[in-house]
Formats: structure tokens, C-alpha cells, sequence
């Protein structure tokens, strides 16, 4: 048994630590799926032209990187303050449910982006997605990691 | 390597960029080129794990006990590199770093750190984490998995769910209740009375092991 904790605070201290460690990790599978989709509009021809010469992949490409910064940014900032010590619960769940939402978006937007070849195991996406699924959902759901946001604006549990 | 539009990268100190670049490399060499394979075939790539306890990956924020004792951007970066190859590579180390060894290092006896910490961060052992159970992972306090004292020993009852490592793990640390509260143990495997069940019917994470 371990002697110095007693009560969920223990179990929950150690996934505030996986989820830090998480909010850091869907930005590599977002980044991995969007360095493949770059190179696969560039030598992709339909109607006469490279796909990334059209207006509306290169929109969706500039809104992909984004997404990345942003988050990257976001768990710069966090490891900061985890270094400092001062860290909060808050500011893990609020982490992890923009940067896994963005990299499962991501790789889902990557995935119709190659059109038929997206679900084929040549290509990345796919794997990260379905990945993700999971990471969306383990160590806090989405919907947990709001509600956590939300009890902190509002000073109510809602879950 | 990826578009760094805010030269995010500048922001990183010396040593930090050095573990980014071994843990990248490493991706490139040893897990891309095998893990869409063992998504598809449904298998654990048992060789990555020596390589990652060697690149000091493992329990990589603890300072002792033969563990690396890097920062907390360092252990995002290497958590960053790892799921560029695969998301469940990253799960393995956030699993053995920050639910059975931080968990060990912050709330464990001097013994239990000694015996276990450096067996771990080797990965001479495999650890997993049961918190879960079927019931409802979102509210964990609803735990039916009991502990009792009897005598000097302690006899836990209950199942767990969902439990990543789990089927390769030697070590689990097990959440149960007790007179006093919720309080964690450190099982071995081998103790008689333990079974593990692997959940094969899932399409996400194939590459790694569950119960
Ligand atoms: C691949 C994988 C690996 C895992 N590894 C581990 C592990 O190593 N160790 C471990 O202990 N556990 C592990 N888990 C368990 C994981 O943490 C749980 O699956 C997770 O907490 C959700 O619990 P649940 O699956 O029982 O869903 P439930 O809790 O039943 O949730 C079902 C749905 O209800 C929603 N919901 C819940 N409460 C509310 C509310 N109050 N209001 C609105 N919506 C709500 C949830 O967001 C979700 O959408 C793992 C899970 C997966 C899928």
C-alpha cells in the first residue's frame, strides 16, 4: 500500500500528470498527419492542377496549422507553469480538451482530404484518428474536462 | 520535421532541444517504420521498449532512482515525439511515467521507491494503472473494488476495466476502498488470485494491450 495518500486526490494527482503529458502529445499526431497531407496536395493533380493550388485546400491547410500553434503554444505555456509549480487542475483540463479536440479535427479533416486513399493504412491520418478516439476519451472525457472549466467559471459542479 | 511558424522551437533551452531531436530521431528510425503494421495486425511492438528506457524516457521527470530527472517541457516534448509516431507508444510511457512511477516516487515508502523505481525506469517492470471499473470511468468515487486488512496483508477484491499495459504489465498499481478511504497497492502480476483478460475487439490503440 502506498502510505502517504489517502482519498481520489491520489488517483487524480497522477492523471493531472498523464493529462499535462497528453496535451503535449496530440499536437505530435496532428503535426504527423498534416506533414503527410502537405505532401500529398502537392503532387495530387485533379481538374489540371495540383490540389494545393486550390483556394479552399489551402484554407483548410492555413486553418490545420492554426490549430497546431495555438496548441502548441497553449502547452508551452503550461509546462512553464509546471515547472514554476504552479500548475492547477483547471488549466490541465482545459489543455487537453482543446488539444485533443484539435488533433482528432485535424486528423479527420487530413483523412477526407485524401480522399479514398484517407482510409488506407498507407497513409497516417486514419490511424492517428482512430487513435485519437481513444484519447479523447481517456484520462477525463471531453465533456469532464468542460465541466471542469465550468466549475471553475461558475464556483458549480455540474458533474 | 513540421512548420514551427512562431519559432516555437527558439523558446526551448539547449538540453530541451537535444531531447526533442534524440526522441524524434528515434520515432523516425524505429516506430514509424514498423507501427502501421502492428495497428493492422493487432500487435504489441515489445521492441520499442528497451530503446525508450534507454533514451531515459521512463519516469523521465524523477530525479533518482536511476531516472533522468528532465524538466516538465522536456517531458512534453518527448510526449510530443512519441505520438507523432503513435498515439499508444505515447500511452505506454505516460502510463509507466505518470500513473504507476510518479504515483510511486510522491506517495510511496522509501522501500517501495528503492525496490521499484529503478526496475521501472529500466523497464525491468511493466506497470499499469487501475482506476477504472465497469461501472463508470467518469465517476470514479462510485469504486466497488474493496481492500481489507487481514493480519499483516492486505486482500483486495474487485475488477478493474480498460486498464492500458495491462496485459503485459508485472506491476499494477490497484485503487480500492478502504475502512479509511480510497487508497492505492502495488500488486504484482504473479500474485495468485490476479487474472488479466485482454480486450481484442477494438478498432483504436491497436497496437497496444488492455484489460
Ligand atoms: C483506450 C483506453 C485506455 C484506458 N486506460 C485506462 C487506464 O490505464 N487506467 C484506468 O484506470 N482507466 C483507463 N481507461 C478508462 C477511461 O479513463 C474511461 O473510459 C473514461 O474515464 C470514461 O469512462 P467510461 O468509459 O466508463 O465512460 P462513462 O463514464 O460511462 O461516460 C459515458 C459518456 O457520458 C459522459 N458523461 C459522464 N458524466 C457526465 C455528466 N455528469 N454530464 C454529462 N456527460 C457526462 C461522458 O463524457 C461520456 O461521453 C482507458 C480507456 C480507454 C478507452
Amino acid at each position: 500500500m502506498l502510505p502517504e495518500v489517502v482519498g481520489l486526490k491520489g488517483p487524480l494527482s497522477c492523471l493531472t500528470q498523464a493529462r499535462y503529458g497528453i496535451s503535449w502529445g496530440a499536437i505530435g499526431a496532428a503535426e504527423a498527419c498534416l506533414e503527410e497531407l502537405i505532401e500529398y496536395t502537392k503532387t495530387r493533380v485533379l481538374f489540371d492542377r495540383a490540389l494545393d493550388e486550390n483556394q479552399a485546400i489551402q484554407i483548410r491547410l492555413a486553418d490545420m496549422q492554426r490549430r497546431i500553434t495555438n496548441a502548441g503554444l497553449l502547452s508551452h505555456r503550461l509546462g512553464q507553469l509546471k515547472d514554476e509549480g504552479r500548475m492547477n487542475p483547471t488549466q490541465v483540463s482545459l489543455a487537453k480538451w482543446n488539444n485533443v479536440r484539435m488533433a482528432l479535427d485535424i486528423a479527420r479533416d487530413c483523412r477526407d482530404m485524401l480522399g479514398g486513399s484517407g482510409i488506407s493504412a498507407e497513409y497516417v491520418p486514419i490511424r492517428h484518428m482512430l487513435n485519437l478516439e481513444s484519447v479523447i476519451t481517456y484520462e477525463g472525457t471531453e465533456t469532464i474536462h468542460q465541466l471542469t472549466v465550468g466549475r471553475a467559471l461558475t464556483g458549480k459542479n455540474a458533474f | 520535421m513540421s512548420i514551427d511558424l512562431f519559432d516555437i522551437n527558439s523558446l526551448l533551452s539547449e538540453e530541451e532541444q537535444i531531447v526533442r531531436n534524440n526522441v524524434s530521431r528515434f520515432v523516425d528510425e524505429n516506430v514509424k517504420p514498423i507501427i502501421q503494421d502492428c495497428f493492422e495486425s493487432h500487435s504489441f511492438p515489445k521492441q520499442l521498449i528497451q530503446p525508450i528506457a534507454e533514451l531515459g524516457l521512463l519516469g523521465s521527470s524523477i530525479e533518482g532512482y536511476g531516472c533522468a530527472g528532465m524538466n516538465s517541457i522536456s517531458y512534453g516534448l518527448i510526449c510530443q515525439e512519441l505520438e507523432r509516431g503513435d498515439s499508444g507508444v505515447r500511452s505506454f510511457v505516460s502510463v509507466q511515467s505518470s500513473l504507476v512511477m510518479y504515483p510511486i516516487f510522491t506517495f510511496g515508502s522509501e522501500e517501495q521507491k528503492e525496490e521499484w523505481l529503478p526496475k521501472l525506469a529500466k523497464a525491468e517492470a511493466i506497470g499499469c494503472f487501475g482506476l477504472t471499473e465497469s461501472q463508470g470511468g467518469s465517476d470514479p468515487a462510485n469504486m466497488k473494488t474493496h481492500a481489507k486488512k487481514d493480519g499483516d496483508d492486505w486482500v483486495i477484491n474487485g475488477s478493474k476495466m480498460w486498464i492500458t499495459n495491462g496485459s503485459i504489465a508485472d506491476l499494477a498499481l490497484i485503487w480500492a476502498n478502504t475502512e479509511d478511504g480510497i487508497r492505492g497497492f502495488l500488486v504484482e502480476t504473479s500474485t495468485s488470485g490476479f487474472t488479466a483478460n485482454e480486450i481484442d475487439n477494438k478498432f483504436s490503440l491497436r497496437g497496444i494491450g488492455y484489460i
